[in-house]
């Protein structure tokens, strides 16, 4: 589904990834894993399309289809997922409104006839109850006044409400406490299904032990420095990245 | 120098015209000509190095040519498809000017509970006892040489009173119609009077009916009596030709609520001065505005608030988007009287620019003499907020479609303090169409308007 070779992105000049090669496959859980400056975000924010980022080398095809040509947009209507590590604030846009455009969108690039009033509320009714974030949604604007852990589970039900086929979490499991963590990952996993796939973007192995991955990578200084199954993150939670930085830098 | 051209022609046109203004006005309004006259002589027209005018320069609109005329011109108004009209969709009693003038057969409209909705001019011949204490006592011609032009030349307008306690089941719209292929130089004068304890809902519309050059000199006097509440919205909606200068002077009474906004759609130069005068305890005072520009639009909003007295509030939300080369000024003072204690004043202005030639200037300014006091005030010109653009797009939304929500969600803080439902609707779908490209002259308006 995902293909991404030797990829290299900057921002303001500086080079944060330094050649990513990865491959997902359809139904596969990969988790990225690594301490804080190796890029995690950068990666996430380049393969949703964020303009900030500067793409120097490599490629990206999704679903046979260069990523790097599209517009943010355009990635997301084709069924690309960002779960936001700080999901933003918009005072004044409605949370019904806002999502309505987006499911419509998304309808729209699929070739589907756009949602009426009375469905789209149905279909917000029925996927509300997944993240148990009840009433807070309506007559509210996007995010706001809304908790740390009320914005992951908010991340969570437009996952619901878009379906898409790739999602990317990027540290969902920041800032919550063990029950928030719970919700937000059984959400995840009543959403997953045979054709699609996630990759789970996370510092801690905590959240792994509830969204189990079939892959685990470690991101390190811009670079996958290692890659295999989930014991690999048990090992890393023993161990600690001071083990990573060791194998890696002692090497050089 | 341009100036001095201007100021002389402006001078000739009223000492050429003397007696057309004077025989067609009565005397008690003919009797304030001379002195605002010459307190116009000492000052002119204001240019750049006024402080007040630094940001709008108004020497290109007046060096214009433009008809004018002292005469009272005879029309008929064909009504039938007027209201098609973007803004004429609400359930309210009309009444139409022209170019500031009123232009209905029926010169004085009585409503039940004695409110009176008349010409300007009629109504100072009918009730001069009205006249005699409150024309020509809120405006200042020695500060605003331009509202002294006005009181100088203006012969007519509309007039609103609303006796004690009393109140109308529908809001009253005034609809000042732009029309005449050539332009014209008008002067309008208003007179609003709001007794104790009545209340009312009024709302001023500038509309266009043609293209041409115009200039609006507008001067708006209202007292709102004591526990009177008035709700006062003007929507200025002409063209990209037009330019409108407007001075409204707001004087309150005990424990009276003045709830007001401006919204600035269209016309080619725009400058509102507000002057309020919370001239005794207890009063309420809310001033919206917004703006929304484009082109080589220029709209500026002056307001000065003076809390002479304790025990009042006054706030202030102004907020503008600008487009293309559009330019905007913002000047909020509230002066604060030594014997003003508990006051809260609150003065904000947000603005938007959407290009790298759109121009804001904002001047907050707090005076304050009073020591138990609540006063804030705040300015930023920013752009769209990136992270909430960008955070619309992962989602799918297209950038045009994004910014749309976002300037909307902007600009409608404004509008939702509209306190007519009906009126409030109208104005947020206005914005939309404004900031969507679609609003322009009145193109679905087809009443025709006949000079004879």
């Amino acid at each position: 589904m995902l293909k991404i070779k030797n990829l290299k992105a900057e921002i303001n000049g500086k080079e944060i990834l330094k050649g990513i090669n990865l491959e997902i496959k359809e139904g596969e859980v990969h988790a990225i894993m690594g301490p804080n400056g190796s890029g995690k975000s950068t990666l996430s924010a380049v393969i949703a399309g964020n303009e900030n980022y500067k793409v120097t080398e490599g490629e990206i095809t999704y679903q046979g289809i260069n990523l790097l040509e599209l517009p943010v947009e355009e990635r997301a209507a084709m069924g690309i997922f960002l779960g936001f590590q700080y999901p933003i604030e918009i005072p004044g846009v409605s949370m019904v409104n806002f999502i309505k455009t987006a499911v419509n969108e998304q309808r729209k690039a699929q070739g589907k006839e756009p949602l009426t009033a009375a469905q789209f509320l149905k279909l917000m009714r029925e996927k509300k109850d997944l993240v148990e974030i009840g009433e807070k949604l309506t007559n509210r604007s996007v995010n706001e006044g809304f908790s740390g852990g009320e914005k992951k589970k908010n991340e969570i039900f437009q996952m619901a409400m878009l379906e898409p086929k790739l999602a990317i979490l990027d540290e969902t499991d920041s800032g919550l406490d063990i029950d928030a963590l719970r919700i937000v990952a059984n959400g995840v996993n009543k959403l997953k299904k045979p054709d699609t796939s996630t990759i789970v973007i996370t510092h801690y192995q905590r959240l792994l032990d509830f969204i189990v991955p079939d892959i685990v990578h470690i991101l390190y200084n811009g670079r996958i420095v290692k890659t295999a199954g989930k014991e690999l993150a048990l090992t890393l939670e023993e161990k600690g990245y001071d083990w990573i930085k060791e194998q890696v830098d002692g090497k050089k | 120098m341009k100036i001095e051209k201007i100021n002389k022609e402006l001078e000739a046109l009223y000492s050429a015209n003397i007696k057309d203004i004077n025989d067609y006005s009565s005397t008690t309004i003919n009797k304030h000509r001379e002195s605002a006259f010459n307190e116009f002589k000492k000052a002119g027209v204001p240019t750049k190095s006024n402080e007040d005018y630094k940001y709008t320069d108004l020497i290109p609109t007046f060096e214009k040519d433009y008809n004018v005329t002292f005469k009272p011109i005879e029309v008929q108004i064909k009504t039938e498809n007027l209201f098609k009209c973007d803004v004429v969709r609400l359930d309210a009693d009309v009444t139409l000017l022209s170019r500031g003038r009123y232009i209905e057969e029926q010169k004085i409209k009585e409503f039940p509970k004695g409110v009176i909705v008349a010409s300007f001019n009629e109504a100072a011949k009918k009730y001069p006892e009205i006249f005699e204490k409150h024309y020509a006592k809120y405006g200042n011609t020695k500060s605003n040489s331009l509202y002294a032009l006005n009181t100088a030349m203006a012969q007519d307008g509309i007039f609103i009173y609303f006796p004690k306690n009393s109140y109308t089941e529908k809001p009253i719209q005034i609809i000042n119609l732009l029309l005449d292929v050539k332009g014209f130089f008008y002067n309008t004068r208003n007179l609003i009077v709001i007794e104790e304890s009545a209340e009312a809902n009024l709302i001023f519309c500038d509309d266009s009916l043609s293209t041409g050059e115009f200039l609006g000199n507008t001067a708006t006097e209202i007292y709102v009596g004591k526990n009177a509440k008035l709700n006062f919205y003007k929507i200025q909606n002409e063209h990209n030709e037009s330019n409108n200068i407007s001075s409204t002077y707001i004087y309150q009474d005990k424990d009276s609520v003045f709830h007001s906004g401006v919204y600035s759609l269209l016309g080619g130069l725009i400058r509102n001065n507000f002057n309020i005068d919370l001239a005794a305890e207890g009063c309420e005072s809310d001033l919206y505005g917004l703006s929304l520009v484009d082109k080589k639009q220029h709209t500026a909003n002056f307001v000065h608030v003076n809390h002479s007295k304790s025990h009042c509030n006054s706030n202030q939300l102004f907020k503008t988007i600008l487009d293309d080369n559009a330019t905007g000024a913002f000047s909020g003072k509230v002066y604060v009287a030594k014997d003003a204690q508990q006051t809260n004043a609150d003065q904000t202005n947000r603005n938007i620019l959407l290009t790298d030639s759109a121009k804001m200037s904002t001047k907050p300014q707090l005076v304050i003499y009073a020591d138990d006091v609540k006063c804030t005030h705040g300015a930023t010109v920013g752009q769209l907020d990136e992270d909430a653009m960008f955070y619309m797009r992962a989602r799918g939304i297209r950038q045009k479609e994004a910014k749309m929500l976002l300037m909307y969600a902007f600009a409608n803080e404004c509008i939702s303090e509209v306190k007519i439902d009906a009126l409030r609707e109208n104005i947020q779908d206005l914005a939309q169409r404004r900031l969507n490209g679609e609003l322009s002259l009145c193109r679905n308006c087809s009443a025709r308007v006949v000079n004879v």
